[in-house]
């Protein structure tokens, strides 16, 4: 990782670093970008989603099968794990370690009881005769859903390695960069699930 | 003076790494041996690509022939397109930037070696992947490079062709976005002192903003090609219109992708065009201003034309309309862009070196290619050009006579500065002229034989259409084409053996990278350079010059920094280990879910992941 | 310049003009049949008088920034002597390039608004139009005329100075309904119905191609458009609207009896093809109940002759290699005699 050189001060010299990303580190920058190109992955899944959500079997459409209480509880928690994410970074800003671990923890345990949640009414929906094959709503429902909690999976276990690297004293006060851009990463898929949960549960037509 | 710290921990796997001979090459992070690796493999690709299309033209050069079956014949030429464009003129321009743009900017590597050097070996996997696809076991693609929905459904497309398009382009995709956001981050954050962006070198203006191309236009191909995945393995109906699926939907997806990958294409070649020109001109870009911003609307306009392809599927004329709209409003920019290269030229001592005619060639070619690209914008006539030759005609103009001579350019434009040698003068002429007679004689018909009325992607024409003797005539030019790349091959490795030494600056050029040896040191610079203009070389070269830039009188050129540490990743395994999990895992799902390599591809893929985390925690 | 290479740039520049003399084709009419320069129906001939100032348009740029280009690096070459000389540092000049900006900014604004305008004129569908419904098949072209209660393959029939709407459809994959001399194409697209008309000014036969790769034998999906003389379209809708007459003697009434045969070793022709009056009613291939009319055959490929027709029975797949007509184990005198009623059916 390459670090930028500081400029001398020389009385001739009238250099302009151009710089306005100053102070964003490189492998941030690297998952701002990343993430850039995430939001045009979930916007042509949700695009198909919206496109397909009346082609559903009569009865079985996102009004009848869908549980918005309970998922509202997931996004709930969901959302509550951001909390704790930031939590998280606060507290190795500190050098508070122990702290530090005990909130990644907790992110990686409320992550985990969202993609429970999600399990439990995905099977439900499956159970009342929506899949991936029975019909275009299912089809595209499942796979936007399933790729976000895969998305939350992959973070989850990036939360986890983060902690196993704190064990061993991977992070301190002046490095912590590692959880920062697990926390982007984190806050970027619980913004997709709020725009997920808006448009294709809390915006479903009537009848 | 800076101390560079290269850190060589072997990681989990003890592995010893080398640093010289042919394995060094397997481990390397140095951006100048993945470019060299990145463009000797897509020349290797461009000549397969060739091939097959001599291959067309051998079965197109008479009516009614039977050189090749129509089966394989729509295998040839969907192979071909692909090839060409994610195998050949992508991973080349993608070479040159690899090599060039980091010294161009005054930086020591890319922002993520590591990653880089995976760009590469998924690049690499990604394609002998796609190419074995042409084994008779499992038959290659054969539905157009554009695959249109529903034709490749099960149902039409039996062989396992699509499955190796599906997966083989999301691979090449990993690879791309990947090399995307390296290229971004490594432009907008690693600029020596003084290099604001708008003294930045044009080639990597173009780099920069066909990074956000890739970056924007990828995913929705990857969604399309995911969503046929699911409709070809798992019984989706996402475009099937028998299950309600809606065929132009892919089409969407596509194009949204497709439009802004061909201005992928062609702005690295732009980008390469508006360094030679101002180097054997003599004189600055005419207007460096409006050449970076043009590309720059290109890059966001380019976004809003994709339905241009879908002119005669029905969309309606509001939609029409719209789309012809902003197709037309994206010739301004592009138009400017020639003028201000003639206005290059104007007023020039023009040294005609081989670079030098490509470039001009490649400004003749592409005012041709931009030409017809205007009636084709307008719904009305595209409706009759569409679908024919006409487009073929046009998509060659701009891709060959356009990416392709501007890839030759470079390639005799930096040639000297990647190997120390000069390419021979002599066979590069002839190597021009070869190939710009040849490639005028292949295409330039084809505007004819598509407003005659000859359709696109025919394995065979009946005779008596008038369509004989063009036909004719274009085969023959593309195998004076193919003499001409021969011709090219040839100085290329006659060159590497006997061209003469070259010095660092044999061009007298004005950018960063002639001021170091060729080829550059490991690390590019001793010093971090300083930059004052646009011309920082020049400006170190000639005081006058640098007098006329506004560099106060004793300035320094050189950052002489001590105690600084230069932090650079060392020669890695897992960046390769990781590909090849990519690519036993892509095995496994192109083989219609083999769960013993998707396994294998996973673990194999952790094991090289965890690899590289631990050495970016000891670094 | 040395003299040799003098010579052989003008012989260079010589070639180029003729190969470039290709391009000025559109100055004049072609004979070629498919050819979009010789409209014949006035939606091919509404768009030709939209693309031809355009076209004349594209030829004085291509020249003009040809030529400007041609001649900066003729003017400014470096000359023997001038190797250490720099010319002057030019910038660029913003008042030029605003203007070079500009002005092809406006030559485009003219060319949308000419398109928008031909576009209008082509999105007004006429009224009394004849109606035809379009299905486009792997790989021939089925033809239905909803009002006149007839069903036809691969040959339209249409009168001349009478417009045709068409409805487009496909049973199948993505096509693309084109007869470049009376009207611009439009896909046929599974599970979408497109609209297309034109209004054919000459009687003539006009060819067409499908112009959407759909598959292995997207060469071979050609189709005729037939525009008749207003009597003549009258005789030939009489006729298409009657069943078939079943001939009852000869090698004609042998094949009948082999195309309508229901035993398990038949060939079971009926179970693909439809000939109005028979128990044949199936509907994966062609109508051919009056097959015998066609000018050709294999969506056409092949002039529509029994020795052709035999050769098609008798060896689909020789021919047209992917058909979803299989090659069914016909001995030749099988094929000619299928053949022969197929003949007879006019």
């Amino acid at each position: 990782m390459q670090t930028q050189a500081h400029i001398p001060a020389h009385p001739a010299v009238p250099v302009q670093v151009d710089d306005p990303f100053r102070g964003l580190d490189v492998r941030k920058f690297g998952m701002w970008t990343f993430l850039g190109s995430e939001c045009l992955i979930f916007g042509s899944l949700i695009t198909t989603a919206l496109l397909y959500r009346g082609k559903h079997d009569p009865g079985l459409g996102p009004h009848d099968v869908l549980n918005i209480p309970f998922t509202a509880l997931l996004a709930f928690i969901l959302l509550l794990s951001s909390l704790t994410m930031v939590l998280a970074l606060a507290a190795i800003q500190r050098g508070d370690r122990r702290r530090l671990q005990l909130w990644l923890l907790a992110t990686a345990g409320l992550g985990t009881c969202f993609l429970g949640g999600q399990a439990y009414e995905f099977s439900k929906i499956v159970h009342e005769g929506v899949t991936l094959s029975s019909s275009l709503f299912g089809a595209s429902f499942f796979t936007l859903t399933g790729f976000h909690g895969t998305h939350v999976f992959i973070g989850v276990l990036w939360l986890l390695s983060c902690v196993a690297r704190s064990l061993t004293g991977g992070f301190n006060e002046r490095n912590y960069i590692g959880v920062e851009i697990a926390g982007l990463y984190w806050h970027f898929v619980d913004v997709v699930w709020v725009v997920i949960f808006t448009l294709v549960y809390l915006l479903a037509p009537t009848g | 003076m800076a101390t560079t710290v290269i850190t060589r921990e072997a990681g989990v796997l003890r592995l010893p790494v080398r640093e010289t001979g042919w394995l060094s090459w397997l481990t390397t992070v140095n951006h100048k041996r993945i470019g060299i690796l990145y463009l000797t493999t897509s020349l290797i690709f461009f000549l397969v690509g060739g091939i097959l299309a001599l291959l067309i033209r051998l079965q197109l050069a008479v009516p009614n022939n039977t050189f090749l079956a129509p089966d394989v014949y729509n295998q040839v030429f969907t192979m071909h397109a692909l090839i060409m464009i994610f195998l050949a003129l992508m991973p080349a321009a993608v070479g040159f930037a690899n090599f060039v743009v980091p010294i161009m900017i005054g930086a020591h590597d890319m922002a993520f070696p590591r990653l880089n050097a995976l760009s590469y070996w998924v690049y690499l996997l990604g394609g002998i992947l796609f190419e074995m696809s042409f084994l008779p076991l499992f038959g290659a693609p054969d539905a157009g490079w554009f695959a249109y929905a529903p034709l490749t459904q099960n149902q039409y497309s039996h062989s396992a062709g699509m499955n190796f398009y599906v997966i083989g382009l999301n691979v090449l995709g990993i690879a791309s976005i990947a090399g995307a956001i390296n290229f971004i981050v490594t432009i907008l954050k690693l600029r020596a002192p003084g290099m604001s962006l708008t003294r930045m070198p044009l080639f990597a203006w173009m780099t920069l903003v066909v990074s956000f191309l890739i970056v924007f236009a990828f995913p929705s191909f990857t969604i399309a090609t995911v969503l046929l995945f699911f409709d070809r393995y798992v019984g989706t109906n996402f475009f099937n219109p028998a299950g309600g699926g809606n065929p132009l939907l892919w089409q969407h997806l596509f194009w949204f992708f497709g439009h802004p990958e061909v201005y992928i294409l062609i702005l690295p070649a732009m980008g390469i065009v508006s360094e030679v020109l101002p180097t054997f001109a003599r004189k600055p870009i005419f207007g460096y201003t409006f050449v970076a911003y043009s590309g720059v609307a290109i890059g966001f306009l380019g976004f809003t034309v994709w339905a241009h392809h879908m002119f005669a599927t029905g969309l309606g004329p509001v939609a029409n309309a719209s789309f012809a709209a902003t197709s037309m409003l994206i010739a301004v920019p592009t138009g400017v862009k020639i003028f201000n290269w003639i206005g290059t030229l104007w007023g020039g001592r023009l040294r005609m070196t081989t670079a030098m005619l490509f470039a001009i060639g490649f400004i003749a070619m592409f005012i041709i290619g931009g030409i017809s690209g205007v009636s084709l914008a307008s719904p009305p006539i595209d409706l009759q050009q569409t679908d024919t030759y006409y487009v073929v005609a046009h998509i060659h103009y701009v891709l060959f006579g356009g990416t392709v001579f501007g890839l030759m350019a470079g390639a005799y434009y930096w040639f000297p500065k990647i190997t120390g040698r000069l390419m021979s003068e002599r066979l590069g002429k002839w190597h021009f002229w070869t190939q710009f007679i040849g490639f005028n004689l292949t295409f330039f018909p084809m505007h004819y034989l598509g407003i005659e009325g000859m359709p696109r992607r025919i394995y065979t024409y009946a005779p008596g259409l008038g369509f004989d003797e063009w036909n004719l005539v274009a085969s023959i030019g593309a195998f004076i084409m193919g003499a001409g790349v021969l011709l090219f091959i040839v100085n290329l490795l006659w060159s590497l053996r006997n061209g003469p030494p070259a010095g660092n600056d044999p061009w007298d050029g004005a950018t960063l990278e002639w001021s170091v040896p060729s080829p550059p040191p490991e690390h590019n610079f001793e010093a971090t350079p300083i930059v004052y203009s646009r011309r920082p070389y020049w400006d170190m070269k000639y005081p006058e010059v640098a007098h006329e830039h506004g560099v106060p009188a004793g300035a320094p050129f050189m950052l002489h920094e001590s105690g600084h540490t230069l932090h650079l990743p060392g020669p890695t395994y897992y960046p390769f280990i990781v590909a090849v999990g990519i690519f036993l895992l892509a095995w496994g799902l192109v083989l219609q879910v083999a769960w013993p390599l998707i396994i294998a591809g996973l673990a194999v893929g952790a094991i090289g992941m965890l690899g590289w985390v631990q050495q970016m925690a000891a670094d | 310049m040395p003299a040799p290479h003098r010579r052989i740039i003008r012989r260079l520049a010589g070639g180029m003009a003729l190969l470039a003399g290709t391009g000025l084709l559109p100055a004049c009419a072609s004979p070629n049949p498919q050819s979009t320069l010789s409209p014949e129906g006035s939606h091919a001939a509404i768009i030709f008088d939209l693309y031809i100032p355009i076209f004349w348009a594209a030829v004085l740029v291509f020249v003009v920034v040809e030529a400007v280009l041609l001649y900066s690096v003729w003017r400014y070459r470096q000359r023997p002597g001038q190797e250490g000389e720099l010319p002057a540092q030019v910038h660029g000049n913003t008042r030029l390039e605003i203007a070079w900006t500009v002005a092809p900014a406006i030559v485009v604004a003219i060319i949308a608004i000419m398109t928008f305008r031909t576009q209008a004129i082509l999105a007004s569908f006429p009224t009394d139009a004849l109606n035809v419904r379009v299905i486009g098949h792997q790989w021939w072209w089925e033809f239905q005329y909803p009002d006149l209660g007839i069903t036809t393959a691969n040959e339209l029939h249409v009168p001349v100075g009478r417009p045709v709407k068409l409805t487009l459809e496909s049973a199948d994959v993505i096509h693309s309904f084109w007869i470049p001399r009376l009207a611009g194409k439009t896909d046929t697209i599974p599970g979408l119905t497109n609209q297309l008309w034109f209004r054919a000014d000459r009687p003539g036969i006009y060819r067409g191609q499908c112009a959407e790769f759909c598959g292995m034998q997207h060469a071979l999906m050609g189709l005729r458009v037939i525009v008749n003389t207003q009597s003549d379209f009258d005789a030939w809708v009489r006729a298409q609207r009657q069943p078939a007459t079943i001939p009852t003697t000869g090698a004609a009434a042998r094949g009948a009896q082999l195309f309508l045969d229901r035993s398990d070793t038949a060939p079971k022709c009926w179970s693909c093809h439809t000939i109005a009056g028979t128990d044949a009613q199936g509907k994966v291939g062609p109508d051919l109940t009056h097959v015998g009319s066609r000018t050709t055959i294999v969506a056409g490929l092949l002039e529509n002759t029994p020795e052709n027709l035999a050769k098609w029975i008798h060896n689909p797949q020789a021919i047209k290699k992917g058909a979803l007509m299989p090659n069914l184990g016909l001995s030749e005198q099988q094929a000619a005699d299928l053949a022969a009623f197929l003949s007879s059916l006019r």
